[in-house]
């Protein structure tokens, strides 16, 4: 199954948006420091992209994460 | 007044309350006088608790409901003592204290369920942050940016006022200056209701009666109250509202059985009687008792024994009245959601009635309040005094003594 980096994208988005920050704030460029996403947020984003893509993303993967498109690539990359 | 010119005085300048009668320890008071009950189907939910009121879309889902109904709670109180933004001492010697029962109940049913349909890998990173039983603490603490000590109190149903014995010693101690304590729950699901229910504790009418002859068990409910404490002369320089002042605390265990009281009421007594000597006053000086009356047959009976060994020929004068009449049991938020309530009671100097008592029990021969509210009578000129008591599963006895604020 591939993924196209536009399926990821709206789905981290709009997990993202469920955790706080207004949807509208939550773009590529947005840092997770300026949303208000902390290390317990970014394990649920990780759950639900290993549930919907397969994707394992451990604590390691994700420390060096600052932005959304960081995640993003990160994700299309894997599940490529 | 007070018999132990070498502590620290400790007041009450705000209260706030989450409970099944509405929002507000105004509301509480106001409805509970007016003979409205929060129970509905054998349950006091808090119906009118909309966490959206108080709380962001990311502070919503890190906490559970009963961190969710302190953290309200707090806020009001924290508004009432005119906090404004930030406590008005270093935050490192501001304390919080806030009890609970069990703790997150829905966030462990909730992520057991998970874990079950989903596997153990999909279990939120939030669960153990949301159930745990100082999350309404940390939460409040949080939220208020206090950094003095803070933690939770666990003894079931004595909990909440627990909290506030703590308190008011961390302060008499010198080791606070203020302290925001209380306590909350929030436990009302199927599992929960199972469990007590298979110990028979609940009312299979669905109807909180204490001290009435056909009781015949407690109705669960949830909430919280929160209390602002401030050593006294720091509040008087500060020129704080006083609403009362916390001057006793009393607690004992009956060491007898895991849920029942002891039939006698005798360490249950204790701690009322070491509650007045904490405060340096007499039972001819007790006005007002707020009970911990759960109208399940064991307790109303050993309360009444308790209270009338503890205050002597005074038992018969004083009015006593069950706030669970008309919320159901907090569990642990009771305690501090009945201190809320003793508080507006002396402040107001109105007597909620016990609701529902209409049958007497000839065992049971004290002043319950029944029917309607009727004005609070000071004995001997002075603020007024009253007790609170909180028993619990376990065998915990709490009794704090509160006065009301000199006019």
């Amino acid at each position: 199954m591939s993924v196209t980096t536009e399926q990821v994208e709206t789905r981290v988005i709009e997990t993202l948006a469920s955790f706080g920050p207004d949807a509208s704030q939550i773009t590529r460029a947005a840092t997770f420091e300026e949303l208000d996403i902390d290390s317990l947020d970014l394990v649920e984003l990780a759950q639900v992209v290993e549930d919907e893509y397969g994707v394992v993303l451990k604590g390691e993967d994700m420390k060096d994460l600052k932005t959304v498109g960081d995640a993003i690539d990160l994700i299309v990359e894997r599940a490529g | 007044m007070s018999a132990r010119p070498d502590r620290r005085k400790v007041v009450v300048t705000g209260i706030g309350a989450v409970t099944p009668l509405g929002i507000g320890a105004n509301t509480l008071h106001d409805r509970w006088v007016q003979g409205n009950c929060g129970i509905e189907d054998g349950a006091g939910a808090c119906r009118e608790f909309d966490p959206k009121e108080f709380l962001s879309v990311k502070e919503a889902r890190r906490l559970d409901r009963f961190a969710q109904f302190a953290v309200a709670a707090s806020d009001e109180a924290i508004a009432e003592a005119g906090w404004n933004g930030e406590a008005p001492y270093d935050p490192l010697r501001v304390g919080c204290v806030i009890a609970t029962g069990i703790g997150g109940q829905r966030t462990i049913e909730a992520q057991l369920e998970v874990m079950r349909e989903r596997g153990a890998k999909m279990v939120s990173p939030l669960g153990i942050p949301q159930y745990m039983p100082n999350a309404a603490a940390a939460a409040v603490s949080m939220r208020h940016s206090l950094r003095g000590q803070s933690y939770g109190v666990v003894s079931a149903c004595a909990s909440g006022a627990q909290a506030l014995g703590s308190s008011l010693r961390m302060i008499q101690y010198g080791d606070a200056d203020a302290v925001v304590c209380g306590g909350a729950e929030a436990t009302l699901t199927d599992f929960a209701f199972a469990c007590f229910n298979s110990m028979q504790a609940l009312s299979p009418t669905g109807a909180s009666r204490p001290f009435d002859l056909r009781r015949d068990g407690f109705v669960m409910g949830e909430g919280a109250g929160v209390v602002v404490l401030e050593e006294a002369d720091a509040a008087a320089q500060r020129g704080a509202p006083v609403l009362a002042e916390l001057v006793g605390f009393g607690s004992t265990s009956d060491a007898f059985h895991l849920t029942a009281p002891q039939p006698d009421g005798g360490p249950a007594s204790r701690a009322i009687e070491l509650a007045l000597a904490d405060a340096g006053v007499a039972p001819s000086d007790v006005d007002y008792v707020n009970a911990h009356g759960t109208s399940t047959q064991l307790n109303d009976a050993a309360e009444t024994r308790a209270l009338k060994q503890a205050l002597g020929d005074d038992a018969k004068r004083v009015p006593i009245s069950s706030t669970k009449s008309a919320i159901g049991h907090l569990l642990g938020a009771a305690g501090a959601v009945e201190a809320v309530a003793t508080v507006r009671t002396l402040q107001t100097g109105v007597i909620a009635p016990t609701l529902g008592y209409e049958v007497p029990d000839p065992e049971l021969d004290l002043d319950y309040v029944p029917g309607e509210a009727r004005p609070l009578l000071t004995s001997n000129g002075h603020p007024p005094l009253a007790i609170s008591n909180s028993f619990a599963f376990g065998g915990h006895n709490v009794a704090l003594a509160i006065r009301g604020a000199a006019k």
